[in-house]
């Protein structure tokens, strides 16, 4: 009966996802064992961290700068309406540091430098580099795979806290210089309603979790990557899709644990 | 070497990346002002604390000096109990008045301190005697139509 | 010249799944040898070399390489025993994000504490006697296939191991860098007293160079020889191996149904 294959089918594939769960847990641990090597010999870190940190600048930027315009915009129609144009800087800063900089910046990563990494060792792979660094007595987790994930956890925070300041100058510039919020109240109720541990840390904190899941899940998706061209493909397309729905998941409960005390 | 280049690179990426959290915490948050300093707990009741929440802060004479950091039910004697936590630095006396505000006409509530005059000052885990509720909008609008129809008569 | 054993594959069964590949397989290469294993594809030749090189432990048997059985090594052993061997894979493998200077000192750098300038001494070395000392500054990508097969054997050969395994060596090359490779195979063998061991299905190439050949097929070791014995077999594998005949022991059509069933005809 279709109805039976189809229920086996889906119990087939959650059965599968929890088993591949399981391996990306594994591949972690493995590569937090034998990440001495990123740290020994910092500069294969540094090079990654070229590759992932700096190549991604400009799209981080460039969406900070337009999220934080529009913000700027819809904010200042909806507050217009209570009579609270003021709020304008709260409403951009606190939307910002607390959601939208962690999470957007999360996921344009994973477009941008993740995909990038799963196609990069997907390849290596595939033309058996990986095997021959294996033949030559070097363990291609401490020399490959360490140093791209210690890359992308730094990165990850840098590049949220680039991303929100970067929306707040959008906000700043569209609401006080172009529309003509009064730049004091702007500025001055901001800086009294942003907290530094409560909003800011946080929001840190948030972009260091996305930040190991995400690398995590590019570096998995690339390493075990079938070794054809439609493998390598799927592999960085899967990697884009795992790491937004798993970071909005993890927004979800951090942001439920943090700004609600569940 | 092509490496130095590269370092370059890398390093006004890390600088950059710290500039902005520098930036964030000073210029848009309020860290200047808020030191991670130590705390103590101060406790007090409420026949009704209206629209106050945890994380609300508490302030005297407009200045944030602390948080509340949990709100109950006093099962015994059925009243809000309160717990806040309040910078080390700022003492007040045993008969302070705490009420619970609200920031503009209808914005979020807070807690507001008033120092009263006595000498012995409040201590880690003390309760503050003197409160005032919250003010609730339809006791307001009550008294005002209570009051109302007494002077028609 | 006597004859010391530095492989001896005693009885090796590997099976992938349920599916048997390799069948109570016994071979023996011996110290200054170049020895080729030849048979079709699908055969089990690729597995073998697999085996040999520790990337796959036998589902029975054993291997041992001077003396030490491959599969009782723990990683740190394993990598030992690697550093003494060499290994050649199909289309090079060269780590496209370094140069062809870097990718022959990747070793060097990893395993030896060698300064630069000796380092730079032995790469040239290494690039020169493969004939492209002039590409070091390039990048493989910029290499055409041949060329960089031969950047990936001055690689191989960094740390003069004392086992090279080659994988199908010839695919793909053109005539000059069949017999380029060829000869490099020999006299780097020759020159550095090591044991080669070619997996491949180029009969012309291999030979002109090798000392033993072994015939694989179907799992199990169907002939073996000097060229001149395999040349001159007449057992049906090697007759039409050796030969390239279409038809014979390996049949042209793949077992399927009756063809007049397949075109709708009535027998």
């Amino acid at each position: 009966m279709p109805l039976i294959r189809s229920m086996r089918n889906i119990g087939h594939r959650t059965v599968d996802t929890i088993w591949r769960v399981g391996f990306a847990a594994r591949f972690f641990v493995l590569i937090l064992l034998n990440s001495g090597m990123s740290f020994r010999r910092f500069h294969l870190t540094v090079k990654e961290l070229f590759f992932t940190g700096v190549m991604s600048l400009i799209i981080i930027l460039v969406a900070g700068l337009f999220v934080g315009v529009v913000l700027g915009l819809q904010g200042y129609e909806t507050l217009k309406s209570y009579g609270s144009e003021s709020a304008l800087g709260t409403l951009v800063a606190l939307s910002l540091v607390r959601e939208l900089g962690p999470v957007l910046a999360a996921l344009l990563f994973a477009s941008r430098a993740g995909s990038a990494m799963t196609a990069e060792i997907g390849l290596m792979k595939a033309t058996e580099q990986i095997a021959a660094m294996e033949m030559m007595a070097v363990n291609p987790i401490a020399r490959v795979v360490a140093p791209r994930f210690w890359a992308g956890v730094i990165s990850m925070p840098l590049l949220a806290a680039m991303f929100s300041a970067v929306g707040v100058f959008g906000g700043y510039l569209v609401g006080v210089v172009f529309i003509g919020v009064d730049e004091g109240s702007f500025w001055s109720q901001m800086q009294s309603s942003v907290d530094f541990q409560h909003d800011i840390m946080n929001g840190v904190l948030k972009s260091f979790v996305f930040g190991i899941a995400v690398t995590v899940i590019s570096l998995f998706e690339g390493f075990d990557a079938p070794p054809t061209a439609e493998g390598v493909s799927g592999a960085t397309t899967r990697t884009v899709v795992q790491s937004s729905v798993v970071v909005l998941l993890l927004d979800v409960v951090l942001t439920a644990i943090m700004f609600r005390g569940i | 070497m092509e490496r130095t280049a590269l370092d370059l690179w890398v390093g006004a990426f890390v600088l950059a990346g710290m500039a902005a959290l520098a930036i964030l915490a000073f210029k848009v948050g309020n860290l200047s002002s808020y030191n991670v300093s130590e705390s103590y707990q101060l406790k007090a009741n409420f026949t009704n604390i209206g629209g106050l929440k945890p994380t609300a802060g508490v302030r005297s004479a407009g200045v944030l000096i602390g948080r509340v950091t949990e709100i109950k039910l006093d099962a015994d004697r059925y009243e809000a109990e309160v717990t806040m936590s309040i910078d080390k630095r700022y003492q007040f006396p045993k008969d302070t008045l705490i009420s619970i505000l609200t920031s503009g006409l209808l914005g979020e509530q807070y807690i507001g301190l008033k120092p009263g005059a006595d000498d012995e000052m409040l201590k880690d885990k003390d309760v503050i005697k003197q409160s005032r509720s919250a003010m609730v909008l339809e006791d307001l609008i009550g008294q005002f139509v209570a009051g109302k129809a007494e002077s028609a008569h | 010249m006597s004859l010391q054993p530095i492989v001896e594959i005693r009885d090796v069964n590997f099976t992938y799944d349920t599916r048997p590949v390799l069948k109570g397989i016994n071979m023996t290469f011996h110290k200054g040898k170049v020895i080729a294993i030849m048979g079709g594809s699908g055969c089990g030749k690729t597995t073998l070399f697999r085996l040999i090189g520790g990337a796959l432990k036998p589902t029975k048997g054993e291997i041992k390489i001077d003396g030490q059985v491959m599969h009782e090594l723990d990683q740190a052993g394993l990598y030992e025993m690697r550093r003494k061997m060499g290994v050649l894979f199909q289309f090079g493998a060269l780590f496209t994000d370094m140069s062809v200077y870097d990718n022959v000192a990747f070793q060097m750098r990893e395993h030896t504490d060698l300064p630069e300038e000796m380092i730079r001494d032995l790469v040239m070395m290494k690039l020169h006697a493969v004939g492209l000392r002039g590409t070091h500054a390039l990048m493989p990508a910029e290499l055409s296939g041949g060329m960089a097969r031969r950047v990936a054997l001055a690689r191989t050969i960094a740390l003069d191991p004392m086992l090279i395994l080659y994988d199908e060596p010839f695919a793909g090359l053109d005539p000059i860098s069949l017999t380029a490779i060829g000869s490099s195979i020999r006299q780097l063998n020759n020159a550095l007293g090591a044991t080669s061991v070619v997996v491949t299905h180029d009969v012309q190439e291999s030979l002109k160079i090798v000392d033993y050949i072994y015939f694989i097929s179907d799992g199990v070791i169907v002939a073996e020889g000097t060229p001149a014995e395999i040349q001159a077999s007449d057992k049906p594998f090697v007759h039409q191996f050796v030969h390239g005949e279409m038809d014979g022991p390996v049949p042209f059509q793949y077992p399927g149904g009756d063809y007049k069933t397949d075109l709708g005809v009535s027998a």
